[in-house]
């Protein structure tokens, strides 16, 4: 019997050290929200590729999806990420509040404050677009019904409420009396609050509720080439928002892993002509200007205007709209007043 | 999988039911087995537990009453409890009549049905939630027909009822069923020959017996309902005010790291889930002492 047991340990034992040897030198953990799928599939295997050619070295990435938030929440609580790639500076700015897990200054050390690629907020309507919405306007007429998440639980979320607050505010002179009705009127219209952006585009896609989806531009083109081709079709509003999703190494993850120096070439190499073209390719607009030339007819030029000079930063936007007690809870409650 | 988990899901009631009753200890090994309960109890019941109730503890009394009696917490508890308490009447009357069926009558196919009903326990919610959204949606299988007579489930408070209603269902079937067997089809025939109405058999014969066996199925139901998560986000549209649940509220305050806040709901609803179970308890009790 003790042999069996013994035996049994022995084969176990050299099957795990033959399975590590076969795996690969290094491995990764990449924390980002859920857009990102597709832009992180095609660019872990690229950067594997360079990596190997560099260093000699087999590197294997392994990702995690799903909402920004929560996604942050689940490294402070331990998740061991050796970089975290998310919706929104304030989520990654949590990782240093709640946890200090990166320190102060983790922003400003990679270029374009720290977001590789950058996106912006578009309308998705349906084919022939028979509401005929043109800009965010017509989001809060009477017979229009909106699709968005919930900004609570949403980064993706956040930025359209902000996109379309900043609107409001550009059309009424910096009035925030008349964009805050302009965007309580929006959510009037609103019907569902999923809690995540995939969960929203299911409910505008497959459900087929909604006249509008107010989506990131990646995943409005992600819906109409592969989700539902010839469906939808994208509306590019007159203003919209510059969104920065930004990257950061987890200083305390990876110096306790020993992963730094593969981890900060991950993030460096999103900066290459090779991993921009990946990017633009999903979608995303990309930082090197050049590259962006490219892909010029890919992206609508739209006026873009940014969270630090209308918002006054994150750290203000999250306090004045999003946390409890802030603008996005009252405009709920007065809703309910109806 | 067990290859038979109906059968395995009365066990668990019937055990449930019988241990209130004092033995004498015969099977050794008590020390050993109940200092290893113990420690499987510390670690997955009372260390969380703990932490619930040691961040709640951290507020100030202020705070607390703040986070719990907020207009918007308030409005989901009054969803969470009311639609739990439909959803548990609901499978109380169409629970007790599956579980008659399956156990007064023999039809092909009655195998299937029966494991059909332990469905709810084995399938992911959030499969169930996608699924009931799937059918109930306005572009629907059978939300289409239901919008024609202005009928709207999924993303209402009907919906949540219609989720909740769901996964109650086996609770209620598996609390009746042993009973309903161990109850002798005699006796109705007795009350039937001594000349007492269809009516009052049911009345004065089946119903005293079963009664204790409902509420406690219907508890149960009630106790699952209020804390179910994954089946609801999907098919209630999750509006604040309206269609949001408890448990969603708890998890939308964590991903904003409010923790106090989140805990401070947590609490009150494991102070519900409490009550619940001491009401589940004396409803056991009060079973054993009619003798059934």
């Amino acid at each position: 019997m003790k042999n069996i047991l013994k035996n049994t340990l022995a084969g176990a034992l050299a099957t795990l050290i033959a399975g590590s040897a076969l795996a690969a030198d290094i491995n990764l953990l990449n924390v980002s929200y859920d857009p990102t799928r597709e832009l992180y599939r095609e660019y872990n295997a690229a950067f594997s590729k360079y990596w190997q050619a560099e260093t000699g070295q087999s590197v294997n990435v392994r990702q995690s999806h799903g909402g920004s938030g929560s996604q942050a929440r689940a490294v402070i609580d331990g998740l061991d990420a050796d970089v975290v790639t998310l919706a929104l500076a304030y989520d990654v700015d949590a990782l240093r509040q709640h946890a200090d897990l990166i320190p102060e200054n983790w922003q400003s050390r990679l270029a374009n404050n720290s977001s590789p690629y950058t996106s912006t907020i578009v309308l998705l309507v349906r084919k022939g677009n028979p509401k005929n919405i043109k800009d965010w306007d017509d989001l809060v007429r009477d017979d229009v019904e909106v699709i968005t998440p919930n900004p609570k639980t949403s980064g993706g979320a956040r930025w359209n409420y902000l996109a379309a607050w900043g609107y409001a505010l550009k059309q009424n002179g910096g009035d925030e009396e008349k964009a805050y009705e302009f965007v309580r009127k929006l959510f009037a219209n609103v019907p569902v609050l999923d809690p995540g952006a995939r969960g929203a585009t299911n409910t505008f896609v497959q459900r087929g509720l909604g006249d509008v989806f107010i989506a990131w531009e990646n995943e409005a083109y992600l819906s109409v080439e592969q989700l539902g081709k010839g469906e939808f079709e994208i509306v590019v509003p007159s203003v919209s928002i510059l969104a920065e999703p930004p990257v950061t190494v987890v200083d305390k993850n990876v110096d306790r892993k020993g992963t730094r120096e593969v981890a900060e070439a991950y993030l460096q190499y999103l900066y290459s002509e090779e991993a921009q073209r990946i990017a633009a390719r999903n979608y995303y607009r990309p930082s090197n200007p050049e590259i962006a030339r490219e892909f010029a007819d890919k992206f609508v030029d739209v006026e873009l205007f940014r969270i630090d000079d209308v918002f006054g930063g994150w750290e203000k936007a999250q306090n004045d709209h999003f946390n409890d007690g802030g603008k996005f809870d009252s405009i709920l409650e007065s809703l309910t007043k109806r | 999988m067990d290859a038979n988990p109906d059968a395995n899901a009365r066990d668990h009631f019937e055990v449930n039911m019988s241990t209130a009753t004092r033995k004498r200890r015969v099977i050794p090994g008590f020390g050993l087995t109940m200092g290893f309960s113990l420690l499987y109890l510390g670690f997955i019941f009372l260390i969380p537990v703990g932490g619930l109730l040691l961040y709640t503890s951290m507020m100030s009394w202020e705070d607390f009453w703040r986070a719990v009696s907020h207009p918007q917490v308030v409005a989901s508890y009054k969803l969470s409890f009311s639609a739990s308490l439909i959803g548990a009447s609901i499978n109380l009357v169409f629970g007790a009549l599956v579980a008659w069926v399956l156990v007064r009558y023999s039809f092909p196919g009655k195998k299937v049905v029966d494991a059909l009903v332990d469905l709810p326990f084995a399938l992911p919610t959030a499969v169930a939630g996608i699924a009931l959204v799937t059918l109930y949606a306005s572009t629907g299988w059978v939300g289409q027909y239901l919008t024609i007579f202005g009928i709207k489930v999924a993303y209402t408070q009907l919906g949540v009822v219609v989720a909740l209603t769901y996964i109650g269902l086996p609770f209620v079937v598996r609390t009746v069923q042993p009973v309903l067997e161990d109850l002798e089809a005699e006796r109705e025939e007795a009350s039937a020959s001594l000349g007492a109405s269809r009516f009052t058999t049911v009345r004065r014969v089946i119903l005293p017996s079963l009664l204790p066996a409902l509420l406690t199925g219907y508890a149960l139901a009630f106790a699952r309902a209020v804390g179910e998560y994954g089946s609801v986000v999907f098919i209630s549209g999750n509006m604040p005010y309206r269609t949001e649940i408890t448990p969603l509220l708890i998890v939308a305050k964590a991903e904003q790291y409010d923790y106090p806040g989140a805990a401070a709901i947590g609490t009150v609803m494991l102070i519900a889930a409490f009550l619940l179970l001491l009401l589940i308890n004396g409803l056991q009790w009060w079973t054993q002492r009619r003798g059934l």
